[in-house]
């Protein structure tokens, strides 16, 4: 009886033609060399944050009236602010609170997101109730929150990073929620149904990890968003303390001296601006690797 | 390799030459050829068929006509293609602009997608003929209603007004259609132009084509993969495989006396709609379905409540070792039916009784011992696996929620990946690996793992090559006999369910409309709506089987 069934797999077209697996779209997608350059500007950036003691630099706090606002001099490569403090060392120790702000923003939204998503997503019933809080929250400006938990709770990096990704977090809810709406119809999830796949298994095999690749991605946009909503908040006031030296306070302190000393905050600028454009050329790169559409395409 | 040896005074319209198509890949690297050295000519008049399974290189023969090949992927490597004796791939893309609208015209598979959605579809035959003639507007807006009239749409005015989704799937075919011979080109090239359409409307499309070719005289290139169409339509047809030209012959000479083995193999997997001689299943009903209804509440705002019935008072008996194919056209409510008896969605009211447990209205707790007693195998064999999933933990998944032992499961694994003809090994792989066909087999093996009594196919070979297709339905013939499952078989195409069913039910509109044995159904239908289905199923002339016409097989 076997023998019948193997002659039906001798047919043609089902030889097991074994398709050689493409060189990934990730690898091939990131190669290209303007994203190798953002590539190798977040690598500088992050050395330099994760280092920034033992590189020999001023103490970023220390203030010296002697050393008031002098020029770009071999002692100080960006001069030195209205306090005498040291610029550069001030921008780079700016950069670990941009980053942990980014990088702290971007988990904080992403896992509540993640979870509510599904959730809203998978029961119908949940969804009405989830979403309609959702569009809520979404509604509070972040300055707002910032403004009222600075009042509260005095200002602090942990402060800042509330205020940043809840109003953020809404949005990975709606992205994953919509995402699981539409796994949800594929026959395979549907097979699984029917092999009488529990919930949670369902979730966690079938669901959860398709929804991974567009997650990285949103990711690395709310790690941009959030570095500059810590710059403009600390420029206003609202964000960090404004002895710590983060890119916005180190903005805002210039402000006064700009037609005196514009490096002060022409510098720290660029070195915001760097890095966002880097993090979101990455997160584009990413996206368009990741998006099966694409891929097909390249 | 020589066409058509037919001496006829007048020129081709088309003559292909030699031609190869290379794929743009690395430097350095050999050229792949998806197409290499194919010749064909078409005349006025005259049908060419190409006909061919997926990978082929039929579409990429068809597209080099038109020069429409995406410049970063393929490129014509030789040959020549003759318009009129003009070559088409060494035109300037001015010239070939020109030549596409008033020369050759092309009809594609998907008429919702090659329609602006955005623009009334006067508008967008109107855009030809704003391009390419020098009419007026009011000479331009007759014509275009003349030939909507020639293409048999009623009502042109309000048709000439309307948005492409204000029209049904056949009658943008027919926009398309008329959008393409407006400027009465010598060339119409139709790629799968009914391969979306339900049957009774392909049939009219066909139709709609043979009858404007030959008040036109037009020549055309009619790309399928369907051989039914092919003997309804073709004066010469052309067989492709693999980039390569296999055979080229009068319809009667390739679908009756094929020379090249390929042929004879493609042809003879083609279904017929000649009913197997198998008798009706004697066992025990398995499946009694009593009344059962599906209805959805569309509700708005502003809107009254208004009630769709999705499937409506539906009743049949499945038995043991039986196959039923359940039949109908889009819309018919045949794969609702299939979900509401495999409990994906519940149904409205109505009994499904499993062995005289009533499942319709059991509880999710209480339905999940029987779930594996009903498994489903679905159309698209690319998105039935979880691309994410090696091949045996799909397999085994099912197992694996039953409490049976893991090793033991992937031994059960491997037995069916046997039965339906794959190697072990195939455990280890992920399902990009594998082709439609073995797909769908991975789907089955998997639908089996949990020995079900009844195996649900919904459109499971629809989306397979003739010669996957007839491999398929062997194997699910073969497991019905060798294991006491019963199939349900869902299906759109009579002539697949004329292959492999004991007995047939029509449906319509949600409802049943005729149910019987299968030879009864096909040969003595006694709906209005059964007769006029088998009446569209193309090729229901021919038995490919036998390599000759009905007319010779029914006496």
């Amino acid at each position: 009886m076997s023998t019948s069934i193997h002659s039906i797999a001798g047919g043609a077209g089902i030889t097991p033609a074994i398709r050689k697996r493409p060189r990934s779209a990730l690898v091939r997608t990131l190669s290209t060399w303007p994203v190798m350059a953002a590539l190798a500007m977040l690598a500088v950036i992050v050395l330099a944050a994760m280092s920034a003691n033992l590189l020999g630099l001023a103490d970023p706090m220390s203030i010296n009236p002697m050393e008031r606002l002098k020029g770009i001099s071999a002692e100080h490569w960006f001069g030195t602010d209205a306090y005498g403090r040291d610029v550069l060392s001030r921008v780079i120790h700016g950069a670990r609170i941009s980053l942990m702000i980014g990088a702290g923003t971007a988990i904080a939204a992403l896992i509540p997101g993640l979870v509510l998503g599904v959730i809203a997503g998978y029961f119908r019933a949940a969804d009405m109730v989830i979403m309609r809080i959702m569009d809520g929250i979404m509604s509070v400006p972040s300055i707002l929150l910032a403004i009222a938990l600075v009042a509260v709770t005095g200002a602090s990096l942990l402060t800042v990073l509330i205020a940043i990704a809840v109003p953020e977090f809404p949005r990975v809810v709606r992205l994953v929620r919509g995402l699981i709406l539409s796994l949800r119809d594929e026959p395979y999830v549907e097979a699984a149904i029917s092999l009488g796949t529990p919930t949670r298994v369902l979730m966690m095999r079938h669901l959860v990890p398709n929804t991974v690749a567009p997650l990285i991605v949103q990711g690395t946009f709310i790690f941009a968003s959030a570095m500059l909503s810590e710059a403009i908040m600390s420029f206003l006031g609202v964000g960090m303390p404004p002895e710590f030296p983060s890119w916005g306070n180190v903005i805002a302190e210039g402000r006064m001296y700009f037609q005196v000393r514009p490096e002060l905050i022409l510098l720290p600028g660029l070195f915001l601006a760097l890095t966002v454009l880097s993090v979101n050329m990455l997160g584009d790169a990413m996206r368009d690797a990741l998006d099966p559409k694409m891929a097909r395409r390249v | 390799m020589n066409d058509s040896t037919m001496n006829d005074s007048t020129m081709p319209v088309l003559q292909v030459q030699e031609l190869s198509v290379a794929l743009v890949g690395a430097p350095g690297d050999a050229p792949r050829h998806v197409v290499e050295g194919i010749s064909f000519d078409i005349r006025a008049g005259e049908t060419l068929c190409v006909v061919g399974e997926s990978g082929s290189g039929k579409s990429v023969t068809s597209f080099s006509v038109m020069g429409l090949l995406a410049p970063d992927a393929l490129r014509p490597s030789a040959g020549r293609i003759l318009l009129d004796g003009e070559d088409v791939l060494a035109c300037t893309p001015e010239r070939l602009r020109e030549l596409r609208a008033t020369r050759m015209s092309m009809v594609f598979q998907e008429p919702m997608t090659a329609l602006n959605p955005v623009r009334t579809v006067g508008w967008q035959i109107d855009e030809v003929l704003r391009a390419h003639s020098g009419m007026d507007a009011a000479a331009r807006k007759r014509k275009i209603l003349d030939m909507l009239e020639s293409v048999r749409l009623p009502d042109v005015e309000r048709i000439y007004q309307s948005y492409p989704h204000q029209l049904s799937g056949g009658q943008r075919q027919r926009i398309v259609i008329c959008m393409a011979l407006i400027l009465n080109p010598k060339l119409l090239i139709a790629d799968e132009p009914t391969t979306a359409l339900d049957v009774t409307t392909q049939k009219q499309i066909l139709a709609l084509i043979q009858e404007l070719q030959r008040s036109h005289n037009t020549a055309v290139l009619f790309i399928t993969h369907d051989f039914g169409v092919v003997a309804e339509i073709a004066d010469r047809i052309a067989v492709m495989n693999r980039g390569k030209l296999v055979e080229v012959g009068t319809r009667d000479e390739i679908l009756a006396r094929p020379k090249e083995a390929y042929t004879r193999m493609l042809v003879s997997s083609v279904p017929g709609l000649a009913p197997a001689a198998r008798q009706a299943a004697e066992g025990d009903p398995v499946l009694v379905v009593k009344g059962l209804q599906k209805t959805y509440a569309e509700r708005g705002l502003f809107k009254a409540k208004r009630t769709v019935h999705a499937v409506r008072d539906v009743s049949f008996t499945l038995r043991k070792k039986e196959i039923v194919g359940i039949v109908g056209e889009s819309g018919s409510g045949k794969s609702t039916l299939a979900r509401c008896i495999a409990r994906l969605i519940d149904p409205s009211s109505g009994s499904v009784r499993l062995d005289g447990t009533e499942i319709a209205t059991a509880t999710k707790r209480e339905f999940h011992p029987v779930r594996k007693r009903i498994q489903v195998v679905f159309q698209d064999p690319y998105r039935s696996l979880n691309a994410r999933i090696r091949v045996g933990d799909s397999i085994v998944e099912g197992m694996r929620n039953f409490g049976v032992p893991e090793d033991e499961a992937r031994a059960r694994a491997v037995e069916l990946l046997d039965i339906v003809g794959l190697e072990a090994d195939t455990m280890d792989r992920y399902p990009h690996q594998f082709s439609g066909g073995q797909r769908q087999r991975i789907c089955i093996a998997r639908a089996l793992a949990l020995r079900p009594d009844i195996l649900i196919a919904d459109e499971a070979v629809s989306a397979l090559d003739v010669s996957v297709q007839a491999q398929v339905l062997e194997l699910i013939e073969d497991i019905r006999a060798r294991t006491d499952t019963a199939v349900l078989f869902i299906t759109h195409d009579l002539r697949v369910a004329a292959q492999i069913c004991n007995s047939i039910v029509v449906m319509k509109s949600g409802q049943i409309v005729e149910a019987g044995d299968a030879a009864a159904v096909l040969t003595r239908p006694q709906d209005g709506y059964t007769r006029q289905l088998l009446d569209a199923a193309p090729g229901r002339h021919w038995d490919f089987k036998r390599f000759r016409r009905m007319e010779a097989a029914a006496s």
